[in-house]
């Protein structure tokens, strides 16, 4: 038997994210496929192929499956389950989005968001925000998984895995695709990032937030990140949400601006490698996780840390 | 139209939980316990529709034990119609029987959308409303952040990784709500004084006929890894210093 991967790409391009469920994907001990669901996604198809450890890259072009809605991409899912036991995907937007509906299908209890696999069919998992890990054991005849991307290293490059079309299921046309809104941005996305500054409540304004942390993200070509309460304040849009109900990162160094460090932030970020607070209250229990924190007022401290990060 | 809202009762969301020092779970034992806020983001909407003349009933419903019925005379409070309770005492209800569940429940009632929270705040799972569509057949539009009901379809608009998309679904629907989507109210004295002659049915999984035998077998729960302490630095010229000492910049 096999396990069959869902990537995560947007047709053009491969995102990391597939190469870091493929690691967790390939440590279930079966040969791993990989299927790219999309709309003129052959380029997408072959960075998949490329991938060391992939048995063979499925490829289902198909204008029902253009923007990857839920119904169409979980029928296609469904239609080629048989041959596999186990259907994993990374815990990105579109992953959370489609398998549970594969999962609901096949009447079995999906693995949501694992960190690490302890056997086959034994796995860890995040609850209440990170403040206690799940190990359970799935009954399932599949396994239906999705997996914490920061949580696996990507798996490397240098496979040449054969690529085969497959055919979409019928659209029964429930959903229509209107539009979408994406940030354009030059930064590293937020997910994948080396180094990440985020700003909390602390900043105060949407342009103070601009303002403060743009030239320190660009000082470190870090990708921009946000508490919750930043993002319900209105200062950053959500998708640079970090936390529990937002993305989780782990970073080589995370950097947290005017965040006091709420658990459902921690959460999100707890797993970086060094983690730098700047705040000006002590207290703030974002330095209980800090390796490094600087006590003082954001607005002077992060300039002068700028100034100092000159080469 | 009528509306039909899921919601959880959950440990609240400022309370920081403890795990057993036997690894068996989390401690209950007087916690304190509320909704789960993004089912709250669920019955405001549903609240906003009705208010604003597109829907005729909004009606809660919750899986749990007798204490859920407290989490639903919070949604009666807030505005909905009437609270429909599937009693059980099992310990732990996964999402699937939780679908199967509430898919039972809307073929007795029939609504035209089900508007739910995107994820409970206790396990994280992730895929109550996706299950629920896919049990329907319905579509579904996760992770809302605006919701406009034209005749007989729903726009949504959804918050993905790098920005938001824009889906039209043709009702009846599964909408899963974000943290954007609305600030819910606060339900007022008097509101939770009439909420408690608001209608409230019961009904059973046995009754609806599900069989909500958990799939997954939890071995142990533990605490996660705690990081080491740090230093405090006095300058951001120190900061600098230490940071290229760890070999992060």
């Amino acid at each position: 038997m096999a396990t069959l991967l869902l990537a995560e790409h947007d047709d053009k391009s491969l995102n990391e994210a597939t190469a870091r469920a493929l690691t967790a994907a390939l440590e279930l001990g079966a040969p791993v496929d990989i299927l790219v669901a999309g709309l003129a996604s052959r380029p997408a198809a072959e960075a998949a192929a490329t991938l060391a450890g992939v048995g063979k890259v499925l490829l289902a072009d198909d204008e029902a499956l253009a923007h990857r809605r839920a119904e169409p991409v979980a029928a296609l899912i469904l239609s080629l389950a048989a041959d596999y036991d186990a259907i994993v995907a990374p815990a990105t937007s579109s992953g959370k989005n489609v398998l549970p509906r594969v999962a609901a299908l096949l009447d079995v209890m999906q693995l949501s968001d694992i960190t690490r696999i302890v056997a086959p069919d034994t796995f860890e998992r995040p609850i209440y925000a990170g403040n206690a890990i799940e190990t359970v054991r799935s009954r399932d005849a599949t396994k239906v998984i999705t997996v914490r991307i920061a949580a696996f290293p990507p798996a490397p490059s240098g496979g040449a895995a054969s690529i085969e079309t497959v055919a979409a299921t019928d659209d029964i046309h429930l959903s229509a695709f209107v539009g979408a809104d994406l940030s354009v941005s030059e930064r590293p996305e937020l997910s994948s990032a080396r180094v990440i500054v985020s700003g909390g409540r602390a900043l105060g304004s949407a342009e103070k937030f601009a303002e403060v942390i743009t030239p320190l993200a660009d000082s470190l070509k870090a990708a921009i990140g946000a508490s919750r309460a930043a993002v319900d304040a209105g200062y950053a849009g959500n998708d640079l949400q970090v936390g529990q109900t937002g993305k989780v990162v782990a970073p080589e160094l995370y950097v947290a601006v005017g965040i006091s460090g709420a658990i459902q932030h921690l959460a999100g970020m707890k797993d970086s490698k060094v983690i730098v607070a700047i705040n000006k209250d002590p207290e703030a229990p974002i330095f209980q996780v800090a390796d490094f924190g600087l006590v003082d007022d954001l607005f002077t401290a992060v300039p002068a840390l700028v100034e100092a990060l000159k080469p | 139209m009528k509306i039909l809202v899921p919601v959880k009762r959950v440990v609240d969301a400022n309370v920081k939980i403890r795990v057993k020092a036997d690894g068996t779970g989390v401690d209950l034992a007087n916690v304190k316990m509320a909704m789960n806020p993004f089912c709250e983001i669920a019955v405001e909407e549903a609240l906003r529709i009705k208010e604003a003349g597109g829907a005729s009933e909004v009606i809660v419903v919750s899986v749990g034990g007798e204490k859920s019925s407290e989490t639903l005379r919070t949604g009666l409070a807030m505005g909905a119609d009437r609270g429909i309770l599937v009693k059980t005492d099992a310990a732990r209800i996964e999402p699937l029987a939780v679908a199967k569940l509430l898919k039972a429940v809307i073929g007795n009632e029939k609504p035209d959308l089900v508007i739910l929270g995107k994820q409970a705040i206790d396990d994280d799972s992730n895929q109550t409303g996706q299950m629920l569509a896919a049990l329907l057949g319905w579509p579904q539009a996760t992770f809302a952040s605006k919701l406009v009901l034209a005749d007989g379809s729903a726009e949504v608009t959804r918050e993905i990784d790098g920005g938001a998309e824009t889906l039209r679904l043709k009702l009846p629907a599964v909408v899963t709500t974000d943290l954007r989507l609305n600030e819910p109210r606060y339900a007022s004295l008097p509101n939770i004084m009439k909420a408690k002659k608001k209608p409230l049915d019961e009904t059973s999984p046995e009754a609806l006929g599900v069989d909500i035998t958990p799939r997954l077998e939890v071995l142990k729960i533990d605490e996660p890894a705690k990081r080491g302490a740090g230093i405090k630095v006095g300058s951001a010229a120190e900061l600098v210093g230490k940071l290229r000492e760890a070999g992060v910049i």
